[in-house]
């Protein structure tokens, strides 16, 4: 079984990202459990974060596969 | 001949190949003026047309108490113009851009479903150039949309020069905003749903074929892992279901708050 070395970056790459999106929904449950009322505005800006965190990881797994 | 086989993926001898992106480059049907007609090109086409025809159908014979399609129908409108267009963009001026978020969304979602349809299972924006074209179209309306408001030189403005910054700063801030919010959106945009169909699905197809073969190729002590490998093949799906959901949604509520940018009035 053969593999190459970017996955293993990427997966290292991947742990920034993870955390990111971990503490953005944390904050988001956390607000939702203080203030049920504001969910339906929290949602989007939880998805807001959410997305842009989430570029890294895609923009680390296109440099994987193309570097 | 196996069933491994049978599913297109390649087995040299007795040794496992993993699937790679190369699974995604897929033979042309028939070729129309030397283009070859590939499987996600046919589904694209499939997906505009069962959008077409599920809304047409449901409100065809529209009452003022909707029926069961209907009503499903208007709610999953309903959905995509309060929840994203309204919400976002604002009650003064979100109805004119509810007819291509709305489009956007449905035609999105059922191209990704197709991942998990049986018989299809192939997401159509696992192919970077479908993504990119679909993220083209929303670069020139949110423009459009911000030019048509502001001027060309407004709407510049609008987008490059942060407020409440001092000038001082502009030769630093202008061209990173610039690249931020012109040139790299549209790459993000597209490279989001690529990226997430193409990981998503590949997880999959790895699942799959990686439990086949230790089920029909391994010793006694591995095939119980080959029957979990393909336990987490099938939770695994419903995650995929999840995202592909989402990922429609996360794309047209960004197309929506692009939009909403674009045409935002100048403090």
């Amino acid at each position: 079984m053969d593999g190459s070395l970017n996955m293993v970056g990427y997966g290292l790459a991947a742990i920034g990202p993870g955390v990111g999106i971990g503490l953005i929904f944390a904050a988001y449950i956390s607000g939702v459990a203080r203030q049920p009322e504001a969910q339906s505005r929290l949602q989007s800006i939880a998805i807001l974060g959410f997305a842009l965190a989430e570029a890294l990881a895609i923009i680390g797994i296109a440099l994987a596969f193309v570097l | 001949m196996s069933v491994i086989g049978m599913v297109g993926i390649r087995t040299e001898g007795d040794s496992f190949t993993p699937p790679g992106p190369g699974n995604f480059d897929l033979p042309g049907f028939f070729e129309v003026a030397g283009q070859p007609v590939t499987k996600p090109m046919v589904q694209l086409v499939i997906a505009a047309v069962l959008v077409f025809w599920l809304f047409h159908a449901a409100i065809k014979r529209r009452e003022l108490v909707p029926g069961r399609f209907q009503f499903a129908a208007e709610g999953a409108y309903g959905m995509v113009r309060n929840s994203v267009a309204r919400d976002i963009i604002g009650s003064h001026d979100f109805m004119k851009y509810v007819p291509y978020l709305v489009t956007l969304f449905f035609f999105i979602i059922v191209n990704n479903f197709f991942g998990s349809f049986p018989g299809i299972q192939f997401p159509s924006f696992s192919r970077a150039s479908m993504a990119y074209a679909l993220a083209g179209l929303s670069w020139v309306i949110y423009n459009a949309a911000g030019i048509r408001r502001h001027g060309f030189a407004g709407y510049l403005k609008l987008q490059c020069v942060p407020a409440g910054v001092t000038p001082f700063m502009y030769p630093l801030l202008v061209p990173l905003e610039f690249f931020s919010n012109i040139l790299v959106r549209p790459v993000t945009l597209a490279l989001r749903l690529f990226a997430n169909m193409l990981a998503g699905h590949l997880l999959v197809i790895l699942f799959a074929t990686g439990g086949l073969y230790m089920l029909q190729e391994g010793s006694l002590l591995v095939k119980p892992v080959g029957l979990l490998a393909w336990l987490l093949f099938i939770a695994i799906s419903f995650l995929e279901l999840l995202v592909q959901f989402l990922q429609a949604y996360v794309f047209t509520l960004l197309n929506a708050m692009y939009i909403s940018g674009a045409i935002a009035d100048e403090h």
